[in-house]
């Protein structure tokens, strides 16, 4: 941070200023150099604030109305939807803003992949996002038990029943997580409890994410470092702000038709059936944005170690940073890499889809063969293709590749030292 | 930018096909025209009531309404049953109230803040009465099903003569479009049971098309307003989006980078 210097015009703010740097802070964050060629796969970050943001509101509005007990839970949400004045609405918004979430939370995962963003000198940023992500998980899946319906239930046997597996002390835990022997009304208030901590952690964790990332700056699609403020950046406002802004009411459309128009498309039906610990649905399935992990969870016969291969498939990104071995960070100069990345998309969403389906015959063993391919990418094929890939020469500045990507790369040099 | 659509197609494809595979069990349901589809999408007023009439005649006998109250009948985006109609009718049922002061239970006419009143006192007793079978609660029906209206829409036609392969127990019947195709519940339908009010032929497919529209209203109440203000939000949401894109362009012409 370049802007130590900046000292408020007014003498009030001056005085303020000296005891509480708010206004320099604000002073940072609209001058920020950011990297003038960011494309839109960077504006998920702002599209992820508005919906964490969304959901806190929501939901605050929604627990006001809310009744967290087994006997009434169900009742609460339906006098939400005909009752409260625009109840509808807000839970709604909020059903449908945690998959919005999840949506933009695998495009701004996958946008860092392609990019590299992970590597160095950026890696505490992405475990931090790491960590989010598994608590946005966490939370997700308690908000969906909480309207008690029969997949609120058995999701949540289901789930908790995976702690389980840990050897000598599974049992114990689970009975301690469930307040009882089985699902019940203590589990549904601690649940409730925790679905309220979980957002707020998340929003503690986001201004670390934000702080962390304006150390060394955002990454850009050409994956080098770039001086700043230089002629390679432009500030924050009012550039940056009116593309996310651009980006976020592109996908608020996509928002609202969801919404208003198809509002329980992406939930289960058996989640208007008040839960009943006597029926068991037909097929268990978690929501959408969690059915990759259930498929690598099925895919391992034994019950640990397809907990453990579930966590690990989460866990391994963390080390992202460390495993892969190329000093190149975006794919653009990385033809062999691109190409893998693609592939890992395609395995991702072939995860998805059998983690939908009955866990047999051909959906169980592309299932195996999705799980195995997608830790072989991170294990086995990232660390190697650092050494093996002969990468593109990478462009000296992001001007250099705009103005024309002149390939007389001594011409361009030359022109940098002698602006230094 | 190509792979940028490329990858927001297969997702949103991946997440439709999701919600589909479940819903659909391979059978293919009936289809009719329903007015509460699409953008403008709203009930047919006169439908409704004639769904109710359908509901309080020959469902209701089973299938509780619990979520409902009967001023909701007379509330806009409705049946629209005028106010004075929404309490006759709240008024042709006994609903047990109290304690009353000398600590008994009584029974009065229904008013307007009740909720619908219940066939069974519990659920035991609305098994013991069914062969064992629990008739659910239809406030939400529609939206509890996989196929929703069309689902409910089919069921009720859906009943046949079991194939010969197929061995029903006494009280058990054969729809074609039910999961697994065995039902508790004998065909509640047909020709001419009831006499709409308003003279409409009460055939099985009208009287099914009616109360199924009823179903989706006690399901979704607020459907209209919600579809009202959905096209109002998206057209705000895109005439912003193009002064905003327009804003952005002006903005970034200052400096040499595409937007």
């Amino acid at each position: 941070m370049s802007d130590h210097d900046y000292r408020p015009k007014s003498k009030v703010g001056q005085w303020f200023n000296d005891r509480l740097p708010l206004l320099t802070l604000a002073n940072h964050l609209t001058d920020y150099p950011t990297p003038k060629n960011l494309n839109y796969w960077w504006t998920f970050g702002g599209i992820l604030t508005f919906c964490l943001i969304t959901q806190i509101v929501t939901g605050l509005t929604l627990a006001m109305h809310y009744i967290a007990h087994a006997d009434m839970a169900f009742e609460s949400v339906e006098h939400i939807m005909r009752d409260v004045n625009y109840g509808w609405l807000i839970r709604y918004i909020h059903a449908n803003g945690a998959s919005m979430f999840f949506l933009a939370v695998y495009i701004h995962i996958f946008r860092s992949l392609f990019y590299g963003s992970y590597k160095a000198p950026r890696e505490i940023i992405w475990i931090i996002g790491i960590i989010i992500y598994l608590l946005m998980m966490a939370a997700a899946f308690m908000g969906y038990v909480l309207p008690w319906g029969q997949m609120s239930f058995w999701g949540a046997t289901v789930i908790t029943n995976l702690f389980s597996a840990i050897p000598l002390v599974g049992e114990g835990i689970v009975t301690w997580l469930w307040g009882g022997y089985s699902v019940d009304n203590p589990t549904l208030t601690r649940f409730f409890t925790l679905h309220y901590l979980i957002p707020f952690l998340i929003l503690g964790l986001v201004v670390l994410h934000i702080w962390a990332l304006h150390v060394p700056g955002n990454n850009n699609p050409v994956g080098i470092d770039i001086k700043k403020p230089s002629k390679d950046t432009v500030p924050f406002h009012p550039y940056i702000v009116i593309k996310d802004g651009f980006a976020l009411l592109m996908f608020m459309i996509v928002f609202a038709f969801f919404v208003f128009y198809a509002p329980n498309i992406l939930g289960h039906a058996d989640n208007y059936i008040e839960a009943n610990p006597m029926v068991t649905p037909a097929h268990i399935v978690p929501e959408w944005y969690l059915l990759p992990f259930y498929a690598i969870l099925r895919s391992v016969p034994d019950k640990l170690l397809g907990v453990v291969a579930m966590l690990s498939a989460i866990l391994i990104l963390a080390v992202l940073p460390w495993l892969d071995t190329s000093k190149i960070r975006s794919a653009v100069f990385r033809p062999l890499y691109k190409q893998f990345y693609w592939i890992l998309v395609a395995d991702v969403l072939i995860l998805g889809y059998v983690g939908a389906m009955p866990a047999e015959g051909l959906y169980l063993l592309i299932a195996r063969v999705a799980t195995a391919y997608y830790f072989l990418h991170f294990l086995v094929i990232l660390p190697v293709l650092g050494f093996k890939e002969k990468t593109l020469p990478v462009p000296l500045s992001i001007t250099e590749p705009v103005l024309g990507g002149s390939p007389n790369l001594a011409a361009a040099r030359n022109k940098e030292s002698k602006i230094e | 930018m190509k792979n940028l659509f490329k990858l927001f197609s297969i997702i949103i494809l991946i997440i439709t096909s999701n919600s589909n595979s479940f819903a659909a069990e391979k059978v293919e349901y009936l289809k009719t025209d329903w007015s509460f589809k699409g953008l403008f999408g709203k009930f047919d007023r006169a439908s409704l009531q004639r769904g109710y009439q359908v509901y309080t005649e020959v469902c209701a006998s089973c299938h509780s309404m619990k979520y409902l109250s009967y001023r909701n009948l007379a509330e806009p985006g409705g049946p629209e049953f005028s106010e004075a109609q929404a309490k006759a009718i709240a008024a042709s049922f006994e609903v047990t109230d109290g304690p009353n002061s000398d600590g008994e239970m009584f029974t009065r006419p229904g008013k307007l803040s009740d909720k619908f009143v219940m066939p069974y006192d519990n659920v035991k007793a609305a098994q013991a009465a069914n062969g064992g079978a629990y008739p659910p609660d239809m406030s939400v029906l529609v939206k509890a099903r996989g196929g929703g209206v069309d689902y409910i829409y089919s069921l009720l036609q859906g009943y046949e003569e079991a194939p010969s392969n197929v061995t029903l127990d006494d009280g058990v019947y054969y729809n074609k479009y039910m999961y697994g195709n065995k039902i508790r519940m004998a065909a509640p339908l047909s020709e001419g049971l009831l006499e709409y009010g308003d003279g409409t032929n009460a055939t099985v497919e009208q009287m099914s098309k009616d109360v199924t529209t009823f179903l989706m209203w006690s399901a979704e109440p607020h459907l209209e307003a919600r579809h009202q203000m959905g096209f109002k939000a998206i057209v705000y949401l895109i005439i912003l989006t193009v002064l905003v894109y327009f804003s952005m362009k002006r903005i970034w012409s200052r400096v040499e980078s595409e937007v």
